[in-house]
């Protein structure tokens, strides 16, 4: 097909370019400046080459926090996306249980996320909190201000209670998009439940599975307020994720350098595992 | 207006102007070539040259932190490297 040129559509596009370059580009060149020098402020600069990006790359702390990102947003996974597809399975196709449900399922997405973090603070606290008070009358040592693993749970379950809804919904509008004719044939077929599950509604949510997917990685890779809110990175930095490392870096010890060094190399990651998930969707509906 | 607080300096200005040539010379490539020139290499899924540039920009900045991290400091063979990564890229992806 013969493509269409017009050069003014340029001038339309200019004031999403001047906004991307002031919100993105200009803040992203300032960091890549302050990755390759020291300050102590005052607008006073000093050569440092790549020593801080060396520092970062040999730092056990950094690893350590990568390891954690990596393993929360596995975990994350693999519990969200499952849970998403069941539940949304079990949804009502059609009636009065259809809003009800879809609203229910909104709820949580309606809230701020320092809000949730500091809901779920409450929640697990063993003084006070619903959670925390019910568990210790049951005999159960909970205490996510004392133990790592406490706070991981805590942390895994208000984020799977926060964003299983966003799978549920993602899900529900690929199942609602298959149509009829479809179950009628498998009916005539005689297939069993898993059968309609494996060849319809599986490869009809596939797209939807994989925006659901990479949503759910990039924001679980980028966490930070909730588990800030809640444990503040801690008990000691068993729930420090390379966010929460990254301002504690850059704004409680005032390094600017390692922290930009440290965001250029997060933001690289981010950027490397994106175009991964990119290119796999679009391979994917490539072969659709 | 003062540009002061961006904190320039010589080397990381050098290295945005050469993201800035490179992006320049692409679009003077696309004015002449049109289309992207799409195709499916090595790694079976299509890439136009954006792509392609976007893959080698991205593997250049890996080969660059692999070699600080398990080398040294003396990137001048990474740049080298990612100069024939490159080039590999876009003679095979």
């Amino acid at each position: 097909m013969e493509k269409t040129w017009n050069n003014k559509a340029w001038f339309l596009v200019l004031p999403v370019l001047l906004l991307v370059a002031f919100s993105a580009v200009i803040p992203l060149m300032t960091v890549v400046n302050y990755s390759v020098q020291d300050t102590f402020g005052n607008n006073e600069f000093f050569w440092a080459g790549t020593d801080w990006f060396d520092d970062i790359l040999h730092s056990a702390r950094f690893w350590e926090a990568l390891q954690r990102n990596l393993l929360f947003s596995f975990i994350i996974l693999i519990l969200e996306i499952p849970l998403g597809i069941f539940i949304a399975l079990n949804m009502p196709k059609k009636g009065i249980g259809v809003p009800v449900c879809l609203v229910l399922m909104a709820l949580p997405l309606l809230i701020p996320w320092n809000v949730v973090g500091t809901i779920w603070q409450v929640f697990g606290r063993v003084d006070i909190g619903l959670l925390g008070y019910t568990l210790a009358a049951l005999g159960v040592d909970y205490n996510y201000v004392r133990d790592p693993v406490d706070a991981w749970i805590t942390v895994i379950i208000m984020d799977v209670w926060h964003w299983t809804s966003l799978v549920v919904l993602l899900c529900y509008a690929g199942l609602v998009s298959i149509p009829d004719a479809y179950y009628q044939a498998a009916k005539i077929d005689g297939a069993s439940r898993w059968s309609v599950f494996r060849y319809i509604q599986l490869p009809k949510m596939k797209r939807v599975l994989l925006i659901a997917v990479l949503l759910r990685f990039m924001d679980s890779f980028m966490i930070y307020t909730e588990p800030f809110v809640v444990t503040g990175g801690g008990p000691g930095n068993s729930t420090t994720f390379l966010s929460i490392d990254l301002v504690k870096t850059a704004v409680g010890q005032f390094d600017l350098g390692p922290a930009a060094a440290m965001s250029i190399i997060y933001f690289l990651i981010i950027l490397l595992l994106s175009w991964i998930f990119y290119t796999v969707m679009t391979s994917s509906d490539a072969d659709a | 207006m003062s540009f002061s607080w961006m904190a320039w300096t010589l080397p990381t200005a050098m290295f945005f102007l050469t993201i800035l040539v490179l992006l320049i010379g692409m679009s003077i490539w696309e004015y002449f070539a049109p289309g992207g020139s799409p195709r499916i290499g090595i790694l079976r899924f299509e890439t136009t040259r954006g792509d392609r540039l976007f893959i080698s920009l991205l593997g250049a900045a890996f080969i660059h932190l692999a070699w600080l991290g398990f080398i040294g400091p003396n990137l001048w063979w990474a740049l080298a490297l990612a100069v024939v990564y490159a080039i590999g890229v876009f003679r095979f992806v």
